[in-house]
């Protein structure tokens, strides 16, 4: 990965410190939109009023409280867990994979948590009980992480997992899994029919506190493993041989990243449904203002992911109020054009 | 938390009939509360609410039929073609709600049906405080009249609501009546949807299928459940002698359309010119206005019977 110099990138100090700028820079940024997003919605609540609420005095009317503490603060927090969860797993799997174009989508955890979905929508309703959708969280976390270890242990073979093999065995168990979400979305009833596709969308309506203490526990376990990945990754980089001789233990480094992507989409995932393009487009926005390494990289790729999928959340959540839009929906709008904007302005780098 | 919802079981607390009466013999009324158990099996109270948001098209057609349209400040995208619901505010598909969506419309009282979702954006909305009563949905004739006099109790129009399944209970009489002297039972397919030739249909455990077998029809999708693609060939085994359709606003077919598919070009319905369209929310809504679109499809299918 070669410094990408773009006339975006000239805008931010060059040199190798970026970070130092830019991750105080997303912080401060983070810390507004959170307020911003606490602040607004489909009720209209007083500025003034908002610390009575926050610090719970007497004077908050019941209803603004409930607004605040049990629907804002959860998506808002959630908002920025989902956003960070899925650009940072971005970010380790376009470093493992040494390719630009991989994202949480490819290991198969998306495809394997759609399938849980709506198998857990279709043959749980059926079979078991009319709210086994309660169950939808735990369902789509286990059929991510179910999706990625098959994958995982198709593309090893002799001890050695081959990169390859996993990429394109991603695509095969996607399209296996979509054959069989296509299959139980014909068996499914029209109501089902609505509750996946609203699912598959992608949506941070159902926010809760619980919800967000599960994607935070997730992140601490990822961010555990962080410092053992990042200088392994930034070697593996001149690949995977040069990182052998660099005395990275490529295996390990390998099950250790898969790990934390599968738990930290996973988590995503199932709190919140599909939700594309921040894990594919996040890395590369900050590729072209940073340098690539790792150490950095991932802290502020997971900062700006929670930047963007918190201010996509406020747009959906007071666009067409008092209804309201997937969120996924509104990712996809800005992250398509957005991709195809990157791509076309840095033609040159990716076709020589 | 695992109730089921399609269980339904709610008793009117005796509480509630006793003041029903009162009311009745012109006790005040403000001060009375209306409680019922709903189908979360919590026990719901409201005194005269001035404020009600209803989701859900056959919660919005019964409140408006209990007399409480000028109470009602906001409905769901299932309930904008109910009659008189223009110029309420919508809050969205009743399957994808928002919290905060809802509670900006600063309600008294929430009547839900029990169909709708998410299952968290309910639980907030149960725990604001605000009373939060969840209509079961049964998609049957006792399922209609449950909501009745669930939504009569809590509403304090107990009244109302027994006159009102009295007539639902009336049409259905009636119109069983009319149908059981038939000979023959006219097909009838039931079309969701005709985009490109593809022909969606209502098999059986629908509101198609039931409302079609209340008007005296027999549904020639009854092969399978759910609404579902249907071959050219299996409508060509089976040609109906009628064809139902949702009137959905641009876009909808008319009957030169529909007759000129492969699947019904030589059906006794394109050679007669039965096609029959009729309002969604009317046909499939299975509300208090169901008996009356029963009877007026049984008109269509049965010209010759008196109804």
């Amino acid at each position: 990965m070669t410094a990408i110099t773009t006339s975006w990138g000239s805008l931010v100090k060059s040199g190798r410190d970026q970070h130092t700028v830019l991750i105080p820079l997303l912080l401060v940024a983070l810390a507004a939109c959170a307020a911003i997003s606490i602040a607004t919605g489909a009720v209209a609540i007083d500025l003034a009023s908002l610390p009575h609420i926050l610090l719970g005095s007497e004077q908050a009317s019941a209803r603004d409280t409930v607004i605040v503490w049990s629907v804002r603060l959860p998506r808002t927090l959630l908002a920025m867990l989902v956003g960070a969860a899925l650009a940072a797993s971005g970010a380790i799997l376009q470093g493992l994979f040494r390719n630009p174009l991989a994202d949480p989508g490819l290991v198969g955890v998306s495809s394997g948590s759609v399938l849980a979905a709506v198998c857990t929508i279709v043959i749980g309703q059926n079979m078991f009980d009319a709210n086994a959708t309660r169950f939808l969280p735990v369902t789509a976390f286990i059929g991510g992480l179910l999706a990625t270890v098959l994958l995982y242990t198709i593309a090893t073979r002799n001890g050695r997992t081959y990169t390859a093999t996993m990429l394109l065995g991603g695509v095969a168990i996607s399209a296996i899994a979509m054959a069989l979400t296509g299959v139980l979305i014909f068996m499914s009833t029209e109501q089902q029919l609505r509750e996946f596709t609203f699912w598959s969308l992608g949506s941070l309506a159902g926010a809760t506190w619980e919800k967000a203490a599960s994607v935070a526990l997730f992140m601490v376990v990822a961010l555990g493993l962080w410092p053992l990945l990042a200088r392994s990754l930034d070697r593996l980089a001149l690949g995977e041989a040069e990182a052998g001789h660099m005395g990275v233990n490529v295996q390990v480094l390998k099950r250790a990243a898969i790990v934390a992507t599968a738990l930290l989409t996973g988590a995503a995932v199932s709190v919140s449904g599909a939700i594309g393009f921040i894990g594919l487009v996040v890395p590369h926005l900050l590729r072209l203002v940073m340098s690539p390494r790792h150490r950095f990289l991932v802290p502020a790729a997971a900062l700006l992911g929670a930047n963007l999928l918190l201010v996509a959340d406020m747009i959906a959540r007071t666009i067409v109020a008092p209804a309201e839009l997937p969120v996924g929906i509104v990712t996809a709008c800005f992250g398509g054009p957005v991709f195809l904007w990157m791509l076309l302005t840095n033609v040159r780098q990716l076709e020589s | 938390m695992m109730q089921k919802h399609n269980a339904a079981v709610f008793q009117l607390s005796r509480r509630n009939v006793l003041l029903g009466s009162l009311a009745l013999l012109g006790a005040p009324t403000a001060s009375l509360a209306g409680t019922i158990t709903d189908a979360g099996k919590i026990s719901v109270s409201v005194a005269a609410p001035k404020r009600i948001v209803t989701i859900g098209s056959a919660v919005t057609e019964i409140v408006f039929a209990l007399g409480e349209r000028s109470k009602v400040v906001a409905i769901d995208l299932t309930s904008i073609y109910v009659d008189g619901a223009e110029g309420l505010t919508n809050v969205g598909y009743m399957r994808a709600l928002s919290t905060e969506g809802v509670l900006a419309q600063a309600p008294d009282l929430m009547c839900v049906s029990s169909d709708s979702g998410p299952p968290e954006v309910l639980d907030a909305l149960r725990a604001s405080g605000i009373p939060f009563a969840l209509i079961p949905h049964v998609p049957t004739i006792e399922g209609i009249k449950t909501k009745v006099s669930l939504l009569g109790a809590l509403l304090d129009k107990v009244s109302e609501a027994e006159k009102l399944n009295a007539e639902i209970d009336a049409g259905f009489v009636t119109l069983a009546a009319k149908i059981s002297t038939l000979k023959q039972r006219p097909k009838v397919l039931f079309v969701l949807s005709l985009a490109d030739n593809r022909i969606v249909a209502g098999g059986t455990d629908t509101a198609a299928d039931m409302i079609i077998q209340l008007a005296g029809g027999e549904n020639i999708a009854a092969s399978f459940k759910g609404y579902k693609p249907m071959s050219a060939e299996a409508i060509l085994a089976s040609p109906p002698d009628a064809v139902l359709m949702m009137m959905s606003g641009p876009g909808s077919h008319d009957t030169g359309e529909v007759f000129s598919q492969t699947a019904f070009a030589n059906s006794p319905a394109a050679k007669n010119g039965a096609f029959i369209k009729m309002s969604s929310a009317y046909l499939l809504g299975l509300g208090p206005r169901t008996p009356q679109a029963a009877t007026e499809l049984a008109r269509k299918l049965h010209p010759d019977l008196a109804l």
